[in-house]
């Protein structure tokens, strides 16, 4: 088996037609294939999810992150982009999807690509997950601990506003990973957008862990959860496997 | 995701990294992932100077309960401090 990986930072026209960073790590094989798009947490396109784009690379798929904070200008930090974003109340969501968008063109245009398009994102990456399941033409979504999908606007973040009116208009399938210590979103708000996907006749699954709360995932946080991120992870392939592969 | 309680105020003081000094106009309050704390969430305060650009920027995190007892201290001092000298700034 050739399992070559490349990861390198590159430009991909994001929202409006800006030239926006992206992490990419896609493998060498030629063998057509799946691309995931990663989107990072509200804190910034950091180290850690950096690793998941890699991860997803080395399962197999063409990963690719858009630093959402890009606008900001080259040469910033991560966190100090973050930082500055923040102040100014976050980014808005149009702009979000844009981004995502030109993830999703830029994956589609590799010589390995078979055209089939996940997303997965935790934390406020989980929501626009969620947000990107009902706007762009993508095969599956993986919304690990999304909060905000559910719950009341924060006047500070104007553009954060809740989605779950939005579930008739999901267009794919939707992997969800909580915690049931979770406050961001609240087992009670999973069990809102569990029953509004429900009643929408939607395809989904949701797990939920004892035991674990939000950033379960996070290998470098004190919230990490190995039984839940081991588990987890292999749903995520799983899921991954069934709507991205070859048919 | 994180409460997303940010409070943005102007504020008027010096803070310190890297071995300068940075003249701050402006702070940002809020609860989330730290960078660098090892904890799940922290009280985050971000002392910046935007007019230099988003570098500009002294960062501090502070687990909860180390958040709320600076700040009881800095109640504590400034009601200390005579209110003339307060007023002479």
């Amino acid at each position: 088996m050739y399992d070559a990986v490349l990861a390198e930072t590159i430009r991909l026209s994001g929202a409006g037609g800006d030239l926006i960073e992206g992490y990419l790590a896609r493998p060498l094989d030629p063998a057509p294939r799946g691309g995931v798009v990663v989107i990072h947490h509200l804190p910034g396109y950091d180290r850690e999810v950096r690793e998941y784009v890699r991860r997803l690379a080395v399962m197999g798929y063409n990963a690719l992150c858009p630093h959402l904070y890009s606008r900001v200008g080259e040469g910033i930090s991560h966190d100090d982009a973050a930082a500055e974003v923040r102040a100014q109340g976050g980014v808005p969501d149009d702009q979000v999807v844009g981004d995502v968008a030109g993830a999703a063109a830029f994956l589609r245009t590799l010589s390995n690509s078979n055209s089939r398009i996940g997303v997965i994102g935790h934390c406020s990456g989980g929501r626009h997950t969620f947000l990107m399941t009902t706007e762009l033409p993508i095969q599956a979504g993986v919304v690990c601990y999304g909060g905000m999908i559910v719950g009341e606007p924060v006047p500070q973040f104007s553009s954060m506003v809740p989605l779950v009116d939005r579930t008739p208009q999901v267009s794919c399938p939707i992997l969800g990973l909580f915690g049931n210590d979770d406050n961001f979103p609240t087992p009670e708000q999973v069990d809102t957008l569990e029953k509004a996907l429900t009643d929408a006749a939607k395809d989904f699954e949701f797990h939920r862990y004892d035991g674990a709360g939000h950033a379960f995932f996070a290998p470098d946080r004190p919230s990490y959860r190995v039984e839940a991120a081991v588990d987890g992870w292999q749903k995520i392939g799983a899921f991954f496997a069934r709507h991205l592969d070859e048919e | 995701m994180c409460t997303h309680t940010t409070e943005t105020l102007p504020v008027t003081g010096s803070a310190k990294s890297g071995g300068s000094w940075l003249r701050v106009t402006d702070a940002t309050v809020y609860f989330d992932h730290p960078v660098h704390t090892s904890a799940g969430h922290t009280l985050n305060i971000d002392l910046r100077r935007p007019a230099d650009g988003p570098a500009a920027r002294v960062g501090i995190e502070l687990t909860a309960e180390s958040a709320r007892a600076l700040a009881e201290s800095i109640f504590s001092v400034l009601g200390a401090v005579p209110e003339d000298v307060l007023a002479q700034g």
